[in-house]
């Protein structure tokens, strides 16, 4: 993603060099979103494995006898997921920026990045958009009795996001400042009612007694 | 330092764990028998605070369960071994004991004492930095006994430590266990091995879903299986039987080919009567010694007549 967008937009100035600059912006920031989707595709393969995967590598058990809380124990999931997941998309981001403004700069006659969209998608965007994933997947791990029920329906996480870049494509809803806020709103709202709900799903005794 | 009170658990309509009232002293090593689906594990997860109990009251440790703040306290101060080991595989024996260190909120340096002690004690302190994947079981089982051991727990509970174990691995696990005895540290032992029962445990108690009794081996031996003679005849006739039990009064007599196994209340006074009662009937007298029980025989004996030894 962070290689073959540039690369592509780089062949797109290649092959067509009238390209205009608002043509060109639309490709740019169409591209970067994808670090906010990629925010809810990348955590969901550790988060949605868990709970459901100390189940069943039967590691649990000794972690539940631990003085750590139900609220430590589902944060130190989030945190775990969210970790690389961040670094790896300012990371990419970081690489996407410089490769851009390397294939841009000529056609736009400035630097495009670093801009308040990118900052914005990056660090305020993506980082929510994979806490409401990560804790979606771990509520869903703590209810499932099996890795790959917990990996198909935590799959399911990031379709409203692809609903939502198609629609800020489409324009029916742009992703400006104030639809951003909005947007960035609702996700904590999502989040810190996701966590809730992961507290109330995590029940000790019925992860210990009744899954096989 | 565990007191239960009438602790029950049920599932839905199945009692799992049936009144229970128990207590183990401080340095004492607690030994609980019972077949599979006895309600040994359930009661383990009861007293460490892992699931909740349907009534009754128990304090561990000086915790008293039920409270949440308390059993976050309690799970400060008890060890558990589970019936699995639950390793992180991926991970060195040290890294997993750090971890389970640092989430007991210890400090550094005493993660890194203790995991040396522990280690040094359990022969793989030369292991500890390649992963728990490549240990064999008996290995595993050490590691996950240190890993219940690491933040110096005032009760150590110890779920089937030598379940499915081969002889070998099974004897460096007990030994270890000897070892922590010595130690007088409390340890609550849920075992269905008769025999590491009678060599590790002070007293035991044995479980199928009510207690049904609890004393030392020796204790139990004696009161559940009572004392006994062997006699062994040329031949068992009902003269002989109606020998003995005239001059011993009604009493019971197990009957095994040429071997007769005689109640007895005072083996001295008691076992000259039956050779007496056994010439008398004109039997002719091949050997006369005491049976010793085996906890093995008790446990037989309560578990499948279900009787209480109290």
């Amino acid at each position: 993603m962070s290689i073959g967008f540039p690369l592509l937009v780089r062949e797109i100035l290649q092959s067509s060099p009238a390209v205009g600059p608002t043509v060109l912006i639309g490709f740019i920031d169409a591209f970067s979103f994808w670090f906010v989707i990629g925010g809810a595709m990348l955590p969901t393969s550790i988060a949605s494995y868990s709970i459901v995967g100390e189940k069943v590598e039967k590691s649990l058990e000794p972690l539940l006898a631990t003085p750590s809380t139900d609220g430590e124990i589902l944060l130190g999931k989030v945190l775990a997921a969210l970790v690389p997941t961040m670094l790896a998309i300012w990371a990419g981001a970081i690489v996407y920026m410089v490769l851009i403004d390397r294939f841009t700069a000529a056609a736009l006659g400035y630097l495009y990045y670093p801009n308040l969209t990118i900052v914005a998608q990056v660090f305020v965007l993506a980082p929510l958009v994979a806490i409401v994933a990560i804790e979606a997947s771990v509520a869903v791990s703590a209810r499932v009795q099996d890795v790959r029920s917990a990996q198909q329906l935590s799959g399911l996480i990031f379709l409203p996001l692809i609903l939502l870049y198609v629609g800020a494509e489409v324009q029916a809803f742009p992703l400006n400042t104030t639809n951003s806020l909005l947007l960035a709103g609702a996700l904590v709202l999502t989040a810190l009612a996701l966590f809730a709900i992961s507290r109330r799903v995590f029940d000790r005794e019925e992860i210990l007694t009744r899954w096989k | 330092m565990i007191h239960a009170e009438g602790l029950t658990k049920q599932f839905g309509s199945i009692t799992a764990v049936d009144n229970l009232t128990l207590d183990v002293e401080e340095g004492e090593v607690f030994g609980f028998l019972g077949p599979n689906g006895a309600g040994k594990t359930t009661t383990v997860r009861m007293l460490t605070s892992l699931i909740s109990r349907t009534s009754g009251s128990a304090e561990v440790a000086g915790c008293v369960l039920g409270d949440p703040a308390e059993e976050v306290r309690l799970r400060g101060r008890i060890g558990l071994l589970p019936e699995n080991v639950g390793l992180y595989e991926a991970q060195s024996a040290g890294e997993n004991l750090a971890y389970f260190g640092r989430l007991q909120g210890m400090e550094p340096s005493r993660i890194a004492a203790n995991i040396e002690r522990l280690l040094r004690m359990l022969e793989l302190w030369e292991k500890r930095d390649l992963p728990v994947a490549t240990f064999s079981k008996g290995m595993k089982q050490k590691v996950a006994i240190a890993r219940a051991l690491v933040h110096d727990p005032q009760v150590l509970f110890l779920d089937e430590p030598t379940a499915n174990l081969d002889p070998a691995a099974a004897k460096t696990v007990r030994d270890f266990i000897l070892e922590l005895k010595k130690e007088r540290r409390t340890i609550f032992l849920n075992t269905h091995h008769l025999d590491e029962a009678e060599r590790v445990c002070d007293r035991v108690g044995i479980l199928r879903t009510r207690l049904l009794t609890v004393g030392s081996p020796t204790e139990l031996k004696s009161r559940i299986w009572g004392r006994r003679t062997l006699a062994r005849v040329d031949r068992v006739t009902e003269a002989i039987l109606g020998s003995i039990r005239t001059r011993l009064g009604d009493r019971r007599i197990d009957v095994d080919g040429d071997r007769l196994v005689i109640a007895v209340d005072e083996p001295d006074r008691q076992n000259r009567e039956i050779a007496a009662a056994i010439v008398a009937a004109g039997g002719k007298l091949r050997e006369l010694s005491p049976v010793s029980a085996s906890l093995e025989d008790v446990y037989l004996k309560l578990v499948h007549e279900g009787g209480s030894g109290s």
